[in-house]
């Protein structure tokens, strides 16, 4: 039973073991912290330490700070504005035209199998 | 004792339709009684479904497909003519059942605390349980108008429950497209079933899979077989048919949103179904290119919803675009599997082309981590609605702090979607890259950066809904109800199992079920040897 239960994921040309990986993974992270140790010890938290620089400028209250989902990717929405617009226009949101895009596809495939 | 479990083990397949079937009836007449005891009342129905479905699982996954023919137990054969309706549940459909019951028990349980402050549950409910024997149904039967039946009832009460909040304009207009788009689907699949019917004189699957084999892929075939994949893939959700999709899963309860992946998945066990077996013996051969169809719809679903998903504002759209990108990763993979065998040598089959099974094999595999995955993050969305009242992303933040379980099953959503390890959407995807790889790299290219771009989607409404600063409109927010978190927890709990043990699932689940679903040789087995 527990022989069935660690196997080995097979995917074809590979495998793919998670309980391996995360023991990897423990490993690792005992190694990082244990490195850690040997870091800075005057760490003071509350202190100007923890503080953001931001070029002396004055910080801006925090609630104003959250940076909003629509600023987010926004060099990545805007290099594909076109594929993205062109997709806008086709979502229209009207059901005629998702009927319609139900009949474009079954006469694709009418002419697709038809050749068949 | 053994006698009573031998004649439940024996009724099963019917036992799984008439349970929900019943509590459905029942709970408007209970809900007059205890609003309270309607709803465990439900959640025990589903409960007592679920045990029907694992009890039938064991038994077909032991001692393989069970037929259950309704009615009579006198022969269903008759001058080489199938007489009867009956349910034919081979390790696929009773795979495809697990799932549906899941969903069904969880999005339940979840309604519980979730739907608590609405009016008119005992109609939810109702519905709920309508539509859960709907999904189940499709799931079993063996028969084409029977599951057109099925496909209806499950239409009809989705529609629904997807309008259910009717104080909301966009809810209603969801629903009205929803049943539009189901209707239409239903009806030009009520079409096809009629040129099999006219043509061969059945509705049973396997009469007709037999009779289309004899008959060599006649024209009408053709036509049937253009309009059960047009119909099933709108239904299921692929691209550029998808668009039913985000507005009926951003419009439902969160609740029947997690039900609806279901019976979207529900409709693309349909078209597998259909193509593997009812066109089973056609199909494989090399001539017969219709994998390829499902490999293009498969590509455009995937790309088209990553991106649309990117743009999304608002919480349970974004999820609805993310999942119609997950469909084509099993569009993709069964696609594959097909496409592999059609161009292959002639000699070469379904079983004895390795890459062709592990396609099929990721395809299923998926179909479950998928239902997990975005079912998880439909119920996270919810709970963030029931604490807030609000979906758009832009005006939600810093909720970690009010939310922590809620944000770390988001966090456990968000990684297995994207594909990550050792979730589980990492084992399923990587059967799917490797495979299509070996049918054309590019396949692979695309399905890895469609998965980078769900990562890139998820981290970003992680960002935007729970870290970032504390917000004064959300300083009195709190944590959802316990049963709600234990909804959770269950689906959480499968994704990590799922993931570190995913060579006993696919052993014990998924090859079961692809080897039935590419053997129809096993499905059409009874037809000559009787009932």
């Amino acid at each position: 039973m527990i022989d069935m239960i660690l196997e080995t994921f097979e995917t074809g040309t590979g495998f793919w073991h998670p309980l391996v990986w995360i023991t990897v993974f423990v490993i690792i992270f005992l190694l990082v912290y244990i490195i850690r140790g040997f870091g800075e010890k005057k760490y003071k938290k509350g202190t100007g330490q923890t503080q953001a620089f931001l070029s002396g400028n004055k910080e801006y209250d925090k609630q104003l700070m959250h940076v909003q989902s629509s600023n987010l990717y926004w060099g990545w929405t805007e290099s594909l504005k076109w594929v993205i617009d062109l997709l806008k226009k086709m979502h229209t949101g009207i059901v005629n035209d998702y009927v319609l895009w139900f009949v474009i596809v079954m006469g694709l495939l009418l002419v697709f199998v038809g050749l068949m | 004792m053994s006698a009573i479990m031998d004649m439940l083990l024996a009724h099963a397949p019917a036992l799984i339709i008439a349970v929900p079937l019943l509590g459905a009836f029942l709970t408007p007449l209970i809900s007059r009684v205890s609003e309270k005891g309607r709803n465990i009342f439900a959640i025990l129905i589903v409960g007592i479904t679920a045990l029907f479905v694992f009890l039938l699982a064991s038994d077909v996954l032991a001692n393989g497909t069970v037929t259950y023919v309704f009615g009579s137990t006198a022969e269903t054969v008759r001058q080489s003519t199938v007489i009867r309706i009956l349910f034919e549940v081979d390790a696929l459909s009773i795979f495809m059942a697990i799932i549906g019951v899941i969903l069904s028990f969880v999005a339940v349980f979840y309604s519980y605390a979730f739907m608590k402050e609405n009016t008119g549950l005992d109609k939810y409910y109702t519905l709920l349980l309508l539509m859960t024997t709907g999904m189940l149904g499709m799931m079993l039967t063996g028969d084409l108008f029977n599951f057109f039946v099925f496909l209806e009832i499950t239409s009809i009460a989705s529609a629904a429950l997807v309008a259910f909040w009717t104080n909301k304009v966009k809810a209603v207009e969801a629903g009205f497209k929803y049943i539009v788009i189901s209707t239409i689907g239903a009806l030009f699949f009520l079409f096809a079933i009629a040129l099999l019917y006219g043509q061969y004189d059945a509705l049973n699957m396997a009469k007709i899979a037999q009779s289309i084999g004899l008959s060599g892929f006649t024209f009408l075939d053709k036509i049937a077989l253009v309009i059960f994949i047009a119909a099933l893939a709108m239904k299921g959700g692929l691209a550029p048919m998808h668009m039913w999709i985000p507005d009926a899963y951003g419009r439902a309860p969160a609740s029947i949103s997690l039900l609806l992946v279901g019976a979207t998945q529900a409709s693309l066990y349909g078209l597998f179904r259909i193509v593997f077996t009812v066109y089973g013996d056609v199909l494989t051969l090399p001539s017969v290119s219709v994998g390829w169809i499902l490999v293009l719809l498969g590509l455009v679903t995937m790309l088209v919803g990553v991106i649309m998903a990117i743009i999304q504002t608002d919480f349970k759209r974004l999820i609805g675009y993310a999942a119609v990108a997950e469909l084509g990763y099993m569009a993709l993979a069964v696609g594959t599997g097909l496409t592999i065998v059609a161009t292959a040598d002639p000699m070469i089959t379904l079983e004895s082309a390795p890459f062709a099974m592990k396609a099929i094999n990721g395809g299923l595999f998926h179909i479950i981590n998928d239902a997990l995955d975005v079912g998880l993050l439909f119920l996270v969305a919810g709970a963030v609605y029931y604490a807030t009242k609000e979906t758009s992303l832009n005006k939600l933040g810093g909720l970690a702090r009010n939310m922590k379980y809620t944000t770390v099953f988001f966090i456990i959503g968000l990684l297995a979607v994207a594909g990550l390890p050792p979730f589980n959407g990492f084992a399923s995807k990587l059967l799917i890259y490797e495979s299509t790889y070996q049918l054309n790299p590019i396949l692979a290219i695309v399905a890895i950066l469609s998965s980078i771009l769900l990562l890139a989607i998820f981290v970003k409404v992680l960002h935007a809904v729970f870290l970032g600063p504390s917000l004064p409109q959300y300083k009195q927010v709190r944590e959802v109800p316990k049963s709600m978190l234990v909804a959770m927890a269950v689906i959480a709990g499968l994704i990590i199992v799922f993931g570190l043990f995913p060579q006993v699932i696919v052993t014990q689940l998924i090859e079961p079920a692809a080897n039935a679903l590419v053997n129809n040789g096993a499905y059409l087995q009874w037809l000559t040897g009787g009932l």
